[in-house]
């Protein structure tokens, strides 16, 4: 039981690690609040799902095309729809959840509402401690390790990152420095893209599919980026673990558990908040009188 | 009589934008002689209802800046609070709408008491919780608040599918009345209006001139639950079932896709977009399988080429702001009608 927990807990908070980071990359960048993020992260899932079930192409190919497709579409949103309205941040904010809506109805057209699943990407299971723990946890656990030591690489050992922490500090003075702004919002919004992609690749075998799988995720990405403070990744990264872990131990411990997770991990937020309005990390937005 | 065809002809019929808003509600005044079409009349009664809901979360969103993504707590409480008053005391509509509101007031002001201290994005995110976590609380007590199913056998608001639109039609005049003069920056009569804006605008500079922001956020917290109370309690009587659908997702996403679509920070905006919205969803039946779908890439197109809101879009097209004045003119006037100046000198400037 304590191992199913722990096992479940982790790959829980990892999956929610990515989607939160991404979200919060990319508001702390540009503040753009994209509550389409799991939207993608449902699509990828779903891609995942066509290509592997459907077309019966190998898992390495099948989840590079996923990625690579969702990215792509991720830009194109940016391109076609975010980017001209970004300064109308209510908008941004209504056009992200109709982007929601539109992949939401086109899956519902195309696949119904049945739940889908894809088969385990590495079949088998390794006994330890008593609890079985398939490989295909451990392989989820593996990649959503790589891609979070990535993303910090990324940030704070390459030119991109350094380019793109100055564009998040000061935008106006990055510019000046020569930094092309539009660029960084366009590579960050895709780095976000990408975050989300590879977790609903991960999840695809390990959860099931269904049209509605974006709203849960959205959720509890919300609580855990105000637990953690906008705009931090570290903070992002901690509130997932915590909110992942109580997530879990609300299923597994409280009966009915499934129904009151969300209303739990939410009203851990709100405590949160009334001891640290800001957050973990988070920063008070105190210069920004617009 | 004289005087008041003087006041109309001075105060409405020479604004475009007005000459819309009194056909609209000569329109909607008179729709039950021109039809008795149960679905339109249904659906015209439900527009009413929503309009109460969207103006509502406009004047604490678009007035006072506090961005709520939780309106359906308000909502859900009043719709609640009304359907179990009524099945277990058996009390009629007229008493459990204003209790109801009046509960979701209390709910409000003890939600909006910790959220005093967030701003911005933070309150966005922690306000999308609270309906959450309510229905995480009607989900644990299926016993007393019907649990999945709901509190069905409520007493309807009138036998008369008329006299209930007219009740709505009545109910939202006076909310929308009562809303736009609280944020109405221009009002002699009362002075909220201009201090919600500032506070909208910078709330540090709007304390240190002397205002207690914290007491007028609140205030404009209890009076937007108030009125969305209302709009849930209607909807219950008119409905007649309450069920935790009243506090999910998509109640709180609804008034913002309304009041965002037709403009936010105005009254006509959320009016505008529930009366176009609204219906357009409900004729989509015909397409069943898809309105969503259309629904929704067509959000996206107007928002995308109006983000300001298709109202506010359209009056910029048939109205101009005198310069001098501050009057609104017809576009096609050259010169302002009160004092005479030219009105298009900065766009012939560009």
């Amino acid at each position: 039981m304590f191992q199913t927990i722990l096992i479940n807990g982790i790959i829980t908070a990892g999956v929610y690690a990515l989607l939160a980071s991404g979200f919060s990359l990319i508001f702390g960048l540009a503040r753009i609040i994209n509550l389409a993020q799991t939207a993608f992260y449902m699509l990828a899932a779903y891609f995942t799902f066509t290509l592997m079930t459907l077309l019966g192409l190998s898992v390495p190919i099948s989840t590079i095309i996923s990625v690579v497709m969702t990215i792509l579409i991720g830009l194109a949103v940016y391109w076609l729809c975010i980017d001209r309205i970004r300064e109308h941040e209510t908008t941004v904010l209504l056009v992200t959840v109709a982007l929601a809506m539109v992949s939401q109805e086109c899956l519902f057209i195309t696949f119904g509402l049945y739940q889908r699943s894809v088969p385990a990407f590495v079949p088998g299971f390794w006994e330890v401690l008593g609890t079985r723990v398939s490989y295909q946890h451990l392989t989820a656990l593996g990649i959503v390790a790589i891609v979070l030591f990535g993303i910090w690489v990324l940030l704070y050992r390459t030119k991109l990152g350094v380019a793109t922490r100055a564009v998040a500090q000061d935008r106006e003075i990055a510019s000046l420095m020569g930094i092309n702004v539009k660029m960084i919002y366009l590579t960050a919004f895709g780095m976000a893209v990408a975050l989300a992609a590879i977790a609903g690749v991960v999840v695809a075998p390990i959860f099931s599919l269904d049209p509605f799988m974006w709203v849960h995720p959205l959720l509890m990405i919300c609580a855990i980026v105000v637990l953690g403070g906008l705009g931090s990744i570290k903070g992002s990264i901690l509130g997932a673990l915590i909110l992942g872990f109580v997530e879990t131990l609300v299923v597994f411990l409280v009966p009915m558990g499934s129904f009151i997770k969300t209303a739990v991990a939410l009203m851990i937020m709100i405590i949160m908040l009334l001891i640290r309005p800001e957050g973990l990390f988070g920063v008070i937005f105190e210069e920004e009188r617009l | 009589m004289r005087r008041i065809f003087k006041a109309l002809q001075g105060e409405i019929f020479a604004i475009p934008g007005r000459d819309i808003a009194l056909l609209l509600f000569l329109f909607l005044f008179f729709l039950p002689l021109i039809t008795t079409e149960p679905f339109i009349l249904r659906i015209a009664t439900f527009a009413n209802i929503y309009v109460i809901f969207a103006v509502s979360w406009d004047l604490l969103c678009g007035f006072t800046g506090q961005i709520n993504l939780g309106q359906a707590l308000f909502y859900g409480v009043s719709a609640y609070t009304s359907a179990l008053l009524n099945h277990h005391y058996g009390l009629p509509p007229w008493a459990t709408i204003p209790i109801g509101a009046l509960v979701a007031v209390g709910i409000g002001s003890i939600v909006a008491l910790p959220a005093m201290r967030l701003r911005g994005i933070y309150l966005a995110l922690a306000t999308l919780a609270f309906p959450i976590v309510l229905t995480g609380i009607v989900f644990a007590f299926p016993d007393f608040t019907g649990g999945e199913l709901g509190i069905s056998g409520i007493v309807p608001l009138s036998l008369s599918r008329s006299t209930t639109y007219y009740i709505t039609l009545l109910v939202m005049l006076a909310s929308v009345f009562v809303m736009w003069k609280l944020t109405d920056v221009k009002s002699k009569m009362v002075r909220v209006g201009i201090i919600l804006q500032a506070i909208r605008e910078d709330e540090i500079t709007a304390r240190v001139s002397g205002i207690n922001t914290t007491r007028y956020k609140l205030f404009a917290f209890c009076v937007s639950g108030f009125f969305a109370g209302i709009a849930g309690g209607l909807y219950v009587h008119v409905m007649r079932i309450a069920g935790p659908s009243t506090l999910e997702l998509m109640t709180s996403v609804n008034p913002i896709v309304w009041t965002v679509f037709g403009g936010i920070g105005t009254i006509y905006g959320p009016v505008t977009g529930v009366y176009i919205l609204f219906p357009l969803l409900e004729f989509l039946w015909i397409v069943q399988e898809i309105r969503i779908l259309i629904f929704s890439i067509l959000v996206v197109i107007i928002l995308l080429f109006m983000p300001e809101g298709i109202a506010v879009w359209f009056r910029d097209k048939i109205e101009s702001t005198c310069p001098r004045c501050k009057l609104q003119n017809i576009i096609t006037r050259r010169t302002c009608r009160a004092c005479g100046a030219e009105l298009h000198l900065i766009k012939q400037s560009r």
